[in-house]
Order: C-alpha cells, then sequence, then structure tokens
C-alpha cells in the first residue's frame, strides 16, 4: 500500500492552539478575581471609581494638606495660600494632655501613667495565653489591681498621695476606668449569674433569670439615668456615691447581665461527661465549678467574653450622657473652644477619637479572632 | 419527719440550699424595702409627689418633632411621653428597614468572588463595628449636617426640595376626597397578588407548572392603583416648600437629628446585618448547593429554593436581636436632642422631679419591646427547628 492511500496520517502537523489564558500570576488572579464576568467587570469598575474618588481626598484632608503645628485657631483657617486646609492636628496637640487626663493635676500625672502601666502589665499577663502562672495574674488583676488603682488614682493623703477628687478625673483616663472596672466587676458576677441561671435552686434561677432579662431588655442609657438619678434616692444621704462611683455601679450591672449569658454559653457547650465524672470524684459542687467545669468554659468563651468587652468599651461612651467627662467629653468640650474655632475642629476631634477607638477596638478583636483560631487548632488536635 | 422513709428524707445538701435561697431571699425583699423606706425619706425631704398623677398634668415644654397633634400649653405630661415612643418607634422602624437593605448588600458583597468588593465590604465592617455608635452620630450630627450651609446658601435639590443646617424640607403631598379609592385599589391588589401566588405554588406542587405570577403582579399592585388613580381625577398635589426670609414655609422636613440618628443607626446596624448574613449564608454546607446542581437546579432556584431558606434559619433570630439592638440604640437620639421616649422622659424628669416614676415608664416600655420579640423568637425557634427522625 503506497503511503499516500493512508489518508487517516497527518502529512503536516496541526495547527497549533493559543495558549491557555492565564490563570496564575498578577494577571490570572485579576482575571479570575476582579473581571471573570461582565458584571463582575462593572463591579470592579464602580469600586475602583469609589476608591480613587475617596481615598486621594482622605489622605489629602487628614496627612498631604493638614496643620501639624499652631497655637490658635489662625493656623487652620483658610488662608490666601491654602484655600482649603486639611484637618487641624495642631488642635489636638494642644489639646492632648487633656484628653489623656482631664483636669487631673499636672503635678500628679505621674499616678495616672503609672496606673497605665499596672494595668498594662494584668492584661498582657491574662491575655498571653503563654503566660507563666496566669492564675496568679488573675489574682493581681481581679483583687490587687483594683485597690491598687483606687490607692494611687484617688489618692490617700497617710501614704503621701494628695487626694484628687473624681471631678478632676477626665479623658482616656476615665474611659479606661470605666472599661476596666466594668470587666473587673462584670466578669465574676456574671460568672455567678450563669452558675445561678443554671441552678437548681429555683429561687436563685429565678433571680438570676430576672436580672438578666431585665438588664438585657432596656437600653444602657436608662441603665446609667437609673443610676445616677435614683440611686442617690435609695440610699441615706451620707452614702450618697459621687457622680463617676453612680456611672461605674450602672456600667458594671449592666456588663455582668451581658457577660453572664456568654458565660453560659461557655458553660452549656461542656460535654455532661465532664460534669458527670466531676461528680463520681466526688467533688463538691464549688470544687467541680472551679475545678473541672469553668477552667474549661471560661476557655471557651475568651473570644466572646473579648467581644463583649469591646462592646462595654464602646458603651463606655455613654457615660458621657450623664455628664461625666470620658474621652468623647472632653472632644465634645474642646471642640466647643472658640480659640481653635474653625471649619474643620469638629472633624478633626472626631477623627483622632475615632483612630483611638478604632486602634482599641480593632486590636482587641484581632486578639479574640486569634485566640479562637488557636482553641480551633487545638481542638481539631 | 422521723417517720419518712430514709429515701424521702432531705439531706444535710438540700437543707443548706433552702436555707441559701430564703437568705437570697430576705436580702432581696430587704434591699427593696430599705431602698424604698430611703426613696420615700428622701422624696419627702425634696418636696417630690410620688404616683403617676402628674401624667395628666400640663407638659409645658415644647418637642421639636411631633406625629401627633402636641402643643406645649395644652398637652399633658401623657401626651408628651405618648409622642416621644412614637418618635422612638419611627426612627426604629425607617432604621430597621434601611439597616437591612444596607447590611444584605454588604454582607452578600462580603461574599463576593470579585476580591476588590469583598474587601471593600469587609473594610466596610471593620471601620464601623469599631468606632463607637455615639461618635459617629455626633459626627453625622455635629460635623456633617450642622456644617451644610444655613437658611440664605440653601442648597436647591431637584423635585423642589431644600437641603440647609436646620434639615430638609421637601414637597409635602397633599391627598385628595378621592384619594381613599386609590389607597383601596392598591390594598385589594397586593391581597390578590397574595392569593394569586398561593394558587400559583398549590398548582406547582400538584402539576409542577412553574408558577408565572410576576406580569399579574405588576398588573395588579401597579397598573391597577395608577388606572385607579386617574379615573379618580388625580386627587393628589404637593405643597412645596418656598424660601421665605426667615424660615422655609410649606412643604415638610427631616429634622436634622433624625437624619443624623438615622444615618448613623443605619450604618452601624448594617454593619453588624452583614456579619450576621454572612455567617448564615455560609453555614449552609456546600453539599446542598452542590445536590442542587445535581439535580439540575438553575443558580437562581437554587439560591431561592435551597439556600436562602436555610441561611434564614441560621440569620433570623441574631437579626432580630440587632433590631432590638437598632431599637434599643436609639436611645442614644438624647446626645443630639432628637425627641425620643428618652429625651422626652428627661423633659418630663426634670421638670416633675419624679426620678422613679419617669424611669419606670421608659424601661418598660422597652422591656415590653425586648421580652415580646424574644417570646416571638421563641415560637419562631420551635416553628422551623429541624424536626429529626
Amino acid at each position: 500500500m503506497a503511503a499516500a492511500d493512508r489518508v487517516y496520517l497527518r502529512d503536516a502537523p496541526a495547527k497549533l492552539l493559543p495558549a491557555p489564558v492565564a490563570s496564575t500570576g498578577v494577571l490570572g488572579w485579576m482575571r479570575t478575581n476582579l473581571f471573570s464576568s461582565p458584571g463582575n467587570i462593572a463591579l470592579t469598575l464602580i469600586c475602583v471609581g469609589l476608591v480613587v474618588w475617596i481615598v486621594p481626598s482622605l489622605l489629602r484632608f487628614f496627612i498631604f494638606d493638614a496643620v501639624w503645628s499652631g497655637a490658635n485657631r489662625e493656623a487652620c483657617l483658610p488662608t490666601e495660600l491654602q484655600p482649603e486646609p486639611g484637618a487641624c492636628w495642631a488642635f489636638v496637640r494642644v489639646w492632648l494632655s487633656y484628653f489623656v487626663y482631664g483636669f487631673y493635676p499636672a503635678s500628679e500625672r505621674w499616678r495616672v501613667d503609672l496606673f497605665f502601666v499596672l494595668l498594662a502589665l494584668g492584661i498582657g499577663w491574662l491575655a498571653w495565653l503563654g503566660a507563666p502562672r496566669r492564675d496568679l495574674g488573675a489574682v493581681y488583676f481581679f483583687i490587687m489591681l483594683p485597690i491598687l488603682s483606687f490607692v494611687l488614682l484617688s489618692g490617700v493623703p497617710m501614704l503621701g498621695l494628695a487626694d484628687v477628687p473624681t471631678s478632676l478625673w477626665g479623658g482616656i483616663l476615665v474611659t479606661i476606668v470605666v472599661a476596666t472596672v466594668g470587666i473587673v466587676a462584670s466578669l465574676p458576677l456574671g460568672i455567678l449569674l450563669a452558675l445561678g441561671r443554671r441552678s437548681d435552686m429555683p429561687a436563685v434561677r429565678l433571680f438570676s433569670v430576672a436580672f438578666i432579662e431585665f438588664v438585657r431588655g432596656v437600653p444602657l442609657i436608662t441603665v446609667l439615668f437609673m443610676a445616677s438619678v435614683m440611686l442617690p434616692l435609695f440610699v441615706p444621704d451620707r452614702f450618697s456615691p459621687d457622680k463617676l462611683m453612680r456611672a461605674l455601679i450602672g456600667v458594671a450591672l449592666f456588663a455582668s447581665a451581658y457577660m453572664a449569658e456568654v458565660v453560659r454559653g461557655g458553660l452549656v457547650s461542656i460535654p455532661r461527661g465532664q460534669y458527670e465524672a466531676a461528680q463520681a470524684l466526688a467533688l463538691p459542687y464549688w470544687r467541680m465549678m472551679m475545678l473541672v467545669i469553668l477552667p474549661q468554659a471560661l476557655r471557651v468563651t475568651l473570644p466572646n467574653i473579648v467581644n463583649t468587652f469591646i462592646g462595654l468599651f464602646k458603651d463606655t461612651t455613654l457615660v458621657f450622657i450623664v455628664g461625666i467627662f470620658d474621652f468623647l467629653r472632653t472632644i465634645e468640650a474642646a471642640r466647643g473652644d472658640p480659640h481653635w474655632a474653625t471649619p474643620v475642629t469638629s472633624v478633626t476631634g472626631y477623627a483622632f477619637a475615632a483612630v483611638f477607638y478604632f486602634v482599641c477596638c480593632y486590636g482587641m478583636s484581632r486578639y479574640a479572632r486569634n485566640v479562637e483560631a488557636r482553641l480551633a487548632r487545638a481542638h481539631r488536635r | 419527719m422521723s417517720n419518712r422513709p430514709q429515701y424521702l428524707r432531705r439531706t444535710r445538701q438540700q437543707w443548706i440550699n433552702i436555707a441559701l435561697q430564703v437568705l437570697l431571699a430576705i436580702i432581696v425583699v430587704g434591699l427593696i424595702y430599705g431602698a424604698a423606706v430611703n426613696a420615700s425619706n428622701n422624696l419627702a425631704k425634696a418636696n417630690i409627689a410620688s404616683g403617676f398623677r402628674f401624667w395628666n398634668n400640663t407638659a409645658g415644654f415644647d418637642i421639636s418633632q411631633a406625629l401627633i397633634d402636641y402643643s406645649s400649653s395644652t398637652s399633658t405630661f401623657g401626651r408628651a411621653i405618648w409622642v416621644g415612643l412614637l418618635n422612638t418607634l419611627l426612627v426604629a422602624s425607617l432604621g430597621i428597614v434601611l439597616a437591612t437593605a444596607l447590611g444584605f448588600t454588604i454582607g452578600i458583597a462580603r461574599l463576593s468572588r470579585n476580591r476588590l468588593v469583598s474587601h471593600l465590604a469587609g473594610g466596610y465592617v471593620e471601620l464601623v463595628r469599631n468606632v463607637p455608635l455615639l461618635l459617629q452620630i455626633l459626627f453625622w450630627y455635629n460635623a456633617v449636617l450642622k456644617s451644610l450651609p444655613d437658611l440664605r446658601g440653601s442648597i436647591a435639590l431637584p423635585g423642589g426640595a431644600y437641603l440647609n443646617n436646620r434639615g430638609l424640607f421637601f414637597p409635602q403631598p397633599q391627598f385628595g376626597t378621592n384619594f381613599g379609592y386609590v389607597a383601596g385599589a392598591l390594598v385589594i391588589g397586593v391581597l390578590a397578588t397574595v392569593m394569586l401566588h398561593i394558587w400559583a405554588r398549590r398548582r406547582q406542587d400538584r402539576t409542577g407548572e412553574p408558577p408565572r405570577t410576576l406580569t399579574y403582579a405588576f398588573g395588579l399592585i401597579v397598573v391597577l392603583p395608577v388606572l385607579v388613580f386617574f379615573a379618580a381625577g388625580a386627587p393628589l398635589s404637593f405643597s412645596f416648600p418656598e424660601m421665605a426670609r426667615f424660615n422655609i414655609r410649606g412643604g415638610t422636613e427631616i429634622l436634622p437629628e433624625l437624619a443624623a440618628l438615622l444615618v448613623a443607626l443605619t450604618i452601624y446596624t448594617a454593619a453588624f446585618i452583614a456579619e450576621v448574613v454572612r455567617a448564615g449564608i455560609l453555614a449552609v454546607a456546600p453539599g446542598q448547593t452542590e445536590a442542587a446542581q445535581a439535580l439540575g437546579l438553575r443558580s437562581g432556584a437554587t439560591l431561592r429554593l435551597i439556600v436562602v431558606p436555610q441561611a434564614m434559619r441560621v440569620i433570623v433570630p441574631p437579626l432580630t436581636s440587632q433590631y432590638l439592638n437598632l431599637t434599643k440604640n436609639s436611645s442614644l437620639a438624647v446626645a443630639i436632642g432628637y425627641p425620643d421616649l428618652v429625651q422626652v422622659a428627661g423633659s418630663v424628669l426634670n421638670i416633675t422631679g419624679q426620678a422613679v416614676e419617669v424611669i419606670a415608664i421608659t424601661m418598660a416600655f422597652y422591656l415590653f419591646i425586648s421580652l415580646t420579640t424574644s417570646l416571638l423568637m421563641n415560637l419562631y425557634g420551635y416553628r422551623i427547628r429541624i424536626v429529626e427522625r
């Protein structure tokens, strides 16, 4: 047979197909993630437009055209050279010590700084899961630190620390104090309430359920109003707590109801076998809770506890409404200063406050997420 | 007692428990009694009345926004509190609608396969969730709305509306006498559509014929009322806002307080709703989608019939609690002077001095809403629970 008859054999190489569309590399990533369909292309274009529209003007306002130094409003007013000045950071710089300490006497501010350091130590000890002796850390944070801070901040004349009435406290100091008291008081109270809600004593259960549902059903503002207006009515005149104290009581009660629900979630998640095993070992109730159940339950709920704390930290701003000079209130007060009355003062003040709260809350939420991921890994083994 | 058999006798632990409960009851009752005694002493000393008699006294203060007739000289404190309550309900219901729309959009955008879209949505959620709501409200009110131009420099918007630092002024619809027919036609249209839908669903169950009701629904809900509108002689006119020398006459307005509160609540709550929606959609196992595709369902039908119903089971409970949060958060209105329940109650409290009664009324309202909602949620949870064999 001649070769020419075997028509099924090619005598020339087939035409080359074009290379497949790249799905790796920068271009490939863009193609799969940004331009996969006409709808997607449109979305991408809209988003790019949004970014191009917003980001440069934000950068211009907050960084490039911002005024970084100056002694009064003159620096931040529009001039012929700069018809549209950006944020007035000079204002924040001048008022910064007020934002941090309020009217705390300048000569005593080292006490506030020391309080911040002690607090950071306590938080670090508890938050770092690999830290040595975290049980001691808990004792330090929940017992020693409150006493130390009280002595430091409000002063004991006997020890040579002058009295500083709480009406002089202000700014970030008050925000941190409210948040710290909230967490220090609400965690133990919340654990007690959660245990009470799962107790088999009907009176205890009824009390816990009523308290938790009542507090969770009303806004924090009304609780704060109750604490600041009704509390003085409920106690004899001479025991009437001062303004900050009242707000602290309100915040602590409010936070403990929310904490109770979070802890209860942890208690529910512990398998029944753990309870039964503890009972089989004849552990009495409190030792069962302290040695077996709570250590596991709190570990599981740590991310939720941190998330509740983030909520609490944001909610501290509400003490502003019952007349306490927390950080936000100091911003409001400084914003109204006629020496700094410019069109950009308010925006600058709020932006500064927003950055502060964002950094704190975002940091905490990242921490919660890391712990969660770590717990998930430990769980999977 | 000693006659009872051993197994019926209470153990020592049980006696301790009973003693503990009695102790708790004594402490609680004692605290309440002590507080009541102190309160009545302190109130008597300050010469403040007690009881709810103030409810029918003339209020004597102005409220900047009232949905029902209210005047400072003739209306009572009770009426004032109703005005505040309605204002709270107004801002809460508007906020819930807007936040749901924005929240679902952002939540779905977070799951988009388009990385730019999902990252932008993620950035929005992180930014908004981590800044206190009160700060956001103050920002929108003081930094944005209050820095709008004043009356003279009012920005004229299309459609005859004006925007300035006193609020948004827009044309107010004036309904003619025949407008009732149009509203009636709309109601009939909606009811008929619902019935049509039920019928089509039943027919689909019976015969497998897909429901094609969209055209009819459009006809019933849109075309019918429009026809009736023109048949009734177009009984609708507008009162346009007009610039006068010192104010704007005519039209109706949205207070800047309401606008700031609404914007802040919407933006804040939407971030939380977005997370709820995302978690709900992610909670539907991918096998469900794959099974639907294996059965030959198109992607739209997969979403509508398989994914959304299962996601809703996860979404609805936390979504409701976000709605409750929004309602409770609307009490922050007091910081910018929007006359909601808490703000009005605050005025009443300042005038009458009757803190216990006023705060009790306020709390009772929020408690009523919260407890009713959680009751409904429990019923819903019971209805949609997965019935296992």
